[in-house]
C-alpha cells in the first residue's frame, strides 16, 4: 500500500422520482465530491433508479445513540392528545 | 461491563431477532455476532469481486454484440454487488483497506467456485444458469436476515441477479439447439459446472459447522443440504427441457419423497479447492493483487488533485 491517504467514505441518497424524498441507499469510498457522485451514478443507479442523487462525506453526519432511545422518543408515547382520534366528536360531525 | 450484564444483554438481542426485529450499525451487538457477520459479509462481497474474473476472460470474445453487451452489464453488477456489500460490512467498523488486506494475503475466502477455469464461451452459459442459479438460492432467504444493512444490501442483489441466470440460460439453450459441436461445447460445460455447483452451497449438514447459531440470528434460514435439494429439483427440469444431460447417472426421480436422488459428491475436490489447490486459486489471486496494486498511483493521484482542487478553492475564499 502507498503512503497516500485512502479515499474517504461517502453517503449516498437517491431521489427515484420527482415528488418523492432522497432516501437513503448506501455508502462508497472516492477521493472528492465530484467522483462520489459519479461513482454513485454508477453503483446505485444502473437500472434508473433516480433522478437525483445527494452525496455527503460520511464524517459529517451525527447521529443519535440507540442507548439514549428511551429519553429521546420514549417521551412522545403518552402524548395521545397529538392524534386526531384523542377528541371524542359526535357522530353527526361527518369527515373532520 | 460485567458478565452478567453481558449475559442479560445477549439474552435481550437474541429476543430481538427471535422477534424478527432488525439489528442496525449502532445497536449493541455481541462480539460474536459482529465478528460473524464481518466474516460471512466479507466472504460474500469478495466473491462478488473475484466473481468478475472467470467472466472477464470472455468479454472481448463474445460472439455477438448482443452478447457482449449482455455479460458486460452482468460483471458491472458483480463489482456493484461487491461494492454494497463492502460498504454494508464496513457499517460493523471493519475499514475496506482490512477487508482487501484479508483477501489479497489469504486470510479471507472467497466461494470456491471461482477456482475453475473459463475455457469456452458455453461456459459463460453454465456459469449464469448454474452459479448464479446456486447464488439465488442462497441469497434470497438473506434478504430476511437480522443484520439491516445486510438484508438490504442482499434485496438490491436479489433483484439484479435474476437477469444474471436467465441470460446464462439462453446462452445454454441456443447453444444446445445449435449444431453438433455447438451442443457437445454445452454438454461439456455443463459437465464441468454441475458438481463444483453443487459443492457451491456448502458442506453436507453434519460437518457444516456454523450452521447452528447462524440459524438463529438468521443469517441462514435454510440448511446446505436443503438447499442443495432444492437447486436439484429445480434446475434437472431446465436440463431436460433443452436436451442436455445431467452428468450423474445415479440421478433419479424419488416418487416417494417428491424430490430428485442425486449421486455423491467429492468432497475431497471441495475441501482440495477451498485449501488453495484448485486449478485457478493462484491465477485468482495473482489478477485481483494485481489489479490492486496497479491501480495504486491512480489512487493516490485522485486524492491529491482532490486535495489540489480544495486547496485552490479555499484560496479563493481567502
Amino acid at each position: 500500500m502507498s503512503d497516500k491517504k485512502n479515499w474517504p467514505l461517502w453517503e449516498v441518497f437517491v431521489r427515484s422520482k420527482n415528488g418523492l424524498e432522497h432516501r437513503h441507499c448506501g455508502s462508497l469510498h472516492a477521493a472528492d465530491e465530484d467522483m462520489a457522485l459519479e461513482n454513485a451514478r454508477d453503483v446505485y443507479t444502473r437500472r434508473s433508479e433516480g433522478v437525483s442523487i445527494w452525496v455527503v462525506e460520511s464524517k459529517h453526519i451525527t447521529a443519535s445513540n440507540p442507548e439514549h432511545n428511551g429519553e429521546l422518543f420514549d417521551p412522545a408515547h403518552d402524548k395521545v392528545y397529538r392524534h386526531p382520534t384523542f377528541y371524542d366528536l359526535p357522530d353527526e360531525v361527518k369527515h373532520m | 461491563m460485567s458478565e452478567a450484564q453481558i449475559k442479560s444483554l445477549e439474552k435481550q438481542f437474541d429476543e430481538r431477532i427471535a422477534r424478527d426485529e432488525k439489528i442496525e450499525p449502532k445497536d449493541w451487538m455481541p462480539e460474536k455476532y459482529r465478528k460473524t457477520h464481518i466474516r460471512q459479509m466479507s466472504q460474500h462481497a469478495h466473491s462478488e469481486i473475484v466473481g468478475m474474473l472467470p467472466e472477464g476472460n470472455w468479454i472481448t470474445r463474445a460472439p455477438s454484440l448482443r452478447r457482449k453487451v449482455a455479460l458486460l452489464a452482468k460483471v458491472q453488477d458483480e463489482a456493484g454487488h461487491g461494492l454494497y456489500l463492502y460498504s454494508a460490512t464496513e457499517t460493523l467498523g471493519i475499514s475496506r483497506e482490512e477487508m482487501y488486506e484479508q483477501l489479497h494475503t489469504g486470510k479471507a475466502k472467497y466461494s470456491s467456485i471461482f477456482n475453475y477455469p473459463t475455457i469456452t464461451w458455453a461456459d459463460m452459459g453454465a456459469i449464469g444458469w448454474l452459479v448464479d442459479g446456486a447464488a439465488i438460492i442462497n441469497q434470497v432467504p438473506l434478504c430476511n436476515t437480522s443484520y439491516g444493512p445486510y438484508a438490504r444490501a442482499m434485496i438490491r442483489v436479489c433483484k439484479e441477479e435474476s437477469f444474471h441466470q436467465r441470460q446464462g440460460f439462453e446462452i445454454m439453450m441456443k447453444l444446445a439447439n445449435g449444431t453438433p459441436e455447438q451442443k457437445e461445447m454445452a454438454q461439456d460445460a455443463l459437465n464441468r459446472w454441475w458438481w463444483p455447483s453443487l459443492m457451491m452451497l456448502g458442506p453436507t449438514d453434519d460437518v457444516s459447522v456454523h450452521t447452528e447459531q447462524s440459524m438463529k440470528w438468521k443469517l441462514k434460514r435454510k440448511s446446505n443440504d436443503d438447499l442443495r435439494q432444492q437447486f436439484i429439483d429445480q434446475t434437472v427440469p431446465q436440463a431436460e427441457l433443452i436436451g442436455l444431460t445431467i452428468p450423474d447417472p445415479d440421478l433419479k426421480w424419488n416418487e416417494e419423497k417428491g424430490m430428485y436422488d442425486f449421486g455423491e459428491i467429492n468432497w475431497d475436490e471441495f475441501w482440495q479447492v477451498v485449501k488453495g489447490h484448485g486449478p485457478m486459486n493462484k491465477e485468482r489471486m495473482k489478477a485481483r493483487v494485481g489489479a490492486w496494486e496497479e491501480g495504486t498511483w491512480v489512487r493516490d493521484a485522485a486524492m491529491a488533485y482532490a486535495e489540489k482542487k480544495r486547496n485552490r478553492k479555499e484560496k479563493r475564499v481567502v
